[in-house]
């Protein structure tokens, strides 16, 4: 009995050490339907690098979801997610608070991205995309980089972190389509704008997939590298499925291990765009269900 | 004549998900081990990556002794319930039962699952703890080599976790191999087993992302890489990117491990077309045909540019497609996909023959000239095999890799690194389960030996 007893005991501290707690330990809306979570998750947060991501999943029912790390604290053993609430999933993940676990958290997945000192950068966030450029823009101002970085959305209300973009940008240029903040219009008017007045080195740009596609188109002329980071429909996210191929300079490329990010004067963004829209019909469907039932 | 297994009617069981063979009774399974000559020397045992006393378990049911029986082969498999389904027994141990010789072979596979199954409904019963050794094995992959070299470990009492880089256990027997073949109970239930052997199994784990297998070998004292052959090939025509184009591993683990065919009560979905073209003819693409119907498709083909002869699939499994009403396109082969608003429409396609035969001994396939044909396809499943997953081959410097991107060992699973062994399809490229079950084995025992040395 005693050694049972004993048997049982260590096996509680194994399963305590193996459980999986990804509790969430800050929440913040930074904007219409855009919120932030802090999440617990101190092997991922040791490891990961600017430009990769994570998958998770909220509940045994639930699909597997990519987020770009929007950043990450290795002391604290924390990683930053920032999502719209547009479908089922990202409604449900909204309504989770602090103190909430999520169920899979899994990461970190992809390749970091290239950073170093390039000389003048040019850092491009749309939309949620604010957050996924955000750890570059860090990375490459503290390797040195004269960083611009531009931000945009459609209006002010889904705007969110110029202070802390500006923190560690050298210079911040704000748009939105409909001028209700900062700069009326699209982010390739500004960087266009700096293109021709001093000499760039890189591009990074994350955000919509039309919008990265024109700041390639607005680039290319001037031949700066520019790099974008796909945000393709994944299932594993570890090169089993291919959900996510997509095709860089004629070749078909799987943006969850040979990405995320690829050389923007290569990708075929219409295919993504195109391959992006393939559950449309499904996603509708499981969003007005959801709304139903609440 | 051996006894026959009730399964579903295919009219029915194309309506559902459920599993088709619905095996042996009681009665039914004395009956077949009654054939059983009980050889002297008997040859299906040899036939039998995982060495199970097949006459010994035979002989047991014959004596309604089931108990016995499982435990027989329990000894020398600990997955019954699995391998009674998905092992190829007419290649192995059924081919080289002497009853075959004249007429059928005793139904090893049957009577192994019925042992399984008879052992679950009443309870899987614990199994006996062993003296603790304090060695550390780390098991990267649970799948069917994972799981059985784990459980071999447990059992010589080494500490054994696996690594599991999904959010469930069991490799390909979760997200590959469908419900209506594999119930995923029956999974959940053979790895509850594992554990009760004490191994621990951590999910969620990506080992060459979250965790390194350098950081491993600091942790543990040894490490088996198992990570499978989960890299999906395709055939770079043009329009393979299409929408409606699937890997038949992203439509399969859509299906099976995300449960798209309970869409829109599981989150994830999957579209399916009524005309559907499954290119290959292994048992994957049998599954991804199957699965076809099931979700709703009206025609399904299965598209294969070599003969019937030349299919890679399982007889059973091509019986069973036929008989659900999938139709072959032998000596066929797709050259490009036509789409409409990026959706898949069309699929050209090219008459074959046969030439001499290549390196794989069967016979190389020659597109005929001038034969070619467009039909219209709504989704395309292209099944043209597996390369092993390059994740954590990648993240480990030094370590030989062959060819295919496949980890070279020793015939016990020994790699280029020390205490790092690797098994299943992560080294031989795609096979069976059993297969992987009986690498996962072989090199338990090579494991179990440096550990001890060490």
């Amino acid at each position: 009995m005693e050694k049972a007893n004993k048997t049982i005991a260590i096996f509680n501290i194994s399963q305590h050490y193996f459980k999986n707690m990804f509790k969430i330990v800050k929440k913040e809306t930074l904007a219409e339907s855009t919120k932030m979570f802090e999440v617990e998750a101190e092997r991922i947060a040791k490891k990961c690098m600017p430009g990769q991501f994570i998958i998770l999943r909220i509940h045994e029912k639930g699909e597997r979801v990519p987020l770009t790390i929007a950043d990450f604290d290795r002391d604290k053993g924390t990683i930053t997610i920032v999502f719209q609430e547009v479908g089922k999933t990202t409604f449900q993940l909204g309504k989770k608070n602090v103190g909430d676990e999520i169920l899979d958290f899994i990461g970190p997945l992809g390749n970091p991205s290239e950073i170093e000192k390039f000389g003048n950068v040019v850092c491009i966030g749309g939309g949620t995309g604010i957050a996924c450029v955000y750890p570059q823009v860090k990375m490459l101002k503290e390797k040195g980089n004269k960083v611009i970085s531009i931000i945009g959305a459609r209006t002010k209300n889904l705007l969110f972190w110029e202070e802390k973009m500006k923190k560690f940008s050298d210079q911040i240029i704000v748009t939105t389509d409909d001028g209700s903040y900062g700069r009326k219009g699209v982010v390739t008017l500004p960087l266009k704008e700096i293109l021709e007045k001093e000499k760039i080195d890189r591009v990074i740009a994350i955000g919509p997939p039309i919008m990265m596609k024109f700041v390639a188109k607005t680039t290319l002329p001037y031949k700066v590298k520019t790099i974008a980071s796909l945000n393709s429909i994944m299932v594993d996210g570890t090169g089993m499925c291919g959900a996510c191929r997509c095709v860089v300079g004629g070749e078909t490329k799987f943006a969850c291990v040979d990405g995320p990010e690829f050389d923007a004067h290569l990708i075929d963004f219409d295919l993504l765009i195109s391959r992006n829209k393939m559950y449309l019909d499904e996603e509708k469907k499981s969003l007005e269900l959801y709304r139903g039932e609440i | 004549m051996r006894t026959s297994m009730p399964e579903q009617k295919p009219k029915e069981r194309i309506k559902n998900f459920n599993e088709v063979a619905l095996g042996y009774s009681e009665e039914d399974a004395v009956k077949e081990a009654s054939r059983c000559l009980n050889c002297k020397k008997p040859s299906c045992v040899k036939g039998c990556p995982v060495g199970i006393d097949i006459p010994g378990f035979i002989q047991l049911i014959k004596e309604k002794r089931f108990e016995d029986a499982i435990d027989k082969i329990k000894e020398k498999n600990s997955l019954p319930a699995i391998c009674g389904r998905v092992c190829p027994q007419e290649t192995q141990c059924e081919q080289l039962c002497i009853l075959g010789k004249k007429g059928e072979p005793v139904a090893i596979g049957r009577l192994e699952r019925f042992a399984a199954d008879w052992e679950r409904k009443k309870g899987v019963k614990p199994p006996e703890k062993v003296e603790d050794t304090n060695k550390k094995i780390a098991v990267v992959g649970s799948g069917p080599a994972g799981l059985t070299c784990a459980a071999e470990l447990a059992k010589k009492g080494h500490s054994v976790t696996i690594f599991e880089s999904l959010h469930k256990t069991g490799g390909v027997l979760m997200y590959g191999i469908p419900e209506f073949r594999m119930p995923k109970k029956i999974v959940e239930s053979e790895i509850d087993y594992i554990k009760d052997l004490g191994v621990k199994i951590k999910t969620d784990m990506v080992v060459g992302k979250t965790i390194e297998v350098d950081e491993l070998k600091k942790d543990f004292d040894a490490v088996f890489v198992a990570t499978g052959a989960g890299l999906p090939m395709f055939m770079h025509l043009p329009g393979e990117n299409l929408n409606g184009v699937y890997s038949a591993n992203e439509f399969l683990t859509r299906v099976n491990l995300m449960k798209a065919y309970r869409f829109p009560e599981y989150d994830t979905p999957v579209t399916i077309g009524k005309r559907v073209a499954v290119v290959g003819a292994g048992n994957v693409a049998m599954d991804s045909a199957r699965t076809s119907l099931r979700l709703g498709a009206e025609q399904v083909f299965i598209v294969y540019r070599r003969s019937e002869k030349e299919m890679p699939a399982r007889k059973e499994e091509a019986e069973h497609a036929k008989q659900e009403g999938v139709k072959f396109m032998l000596l066929t082969n797709p050259i490009r996909f036509i789409g409409e608003n990026g959706r898949v429409k069309k699929m050209e396609y090219i008459q074959m023959k046969l030439g001499e035969p290549d390196e794989s001994g069967r016979r190389r396939p020659i597109p005929i000239k001038g034969s070619e044909s467009v039909m219209g396809v709504d989704t395309v499943i292209m099944a043209i095999g597996q390369r092993p997953n390059p994740l954590v081959p990648k993240s480990m410097p030094g370590l030989e890799t062959g060819r295919h991107g496949n980890i070279i060992t020793d015939e016990h699973g020994k790699t280029s690194i020390k205490g790092v062994f690797a098994g299943g399809d992560i080294a031989t490229g795609a096979a069976t389960v059993i297969s992987a079950m009986g690498m996962g084995k072989k090199s338990a025992r090579a494991i179990d030996r440096y550990v001890k040395e060490k």
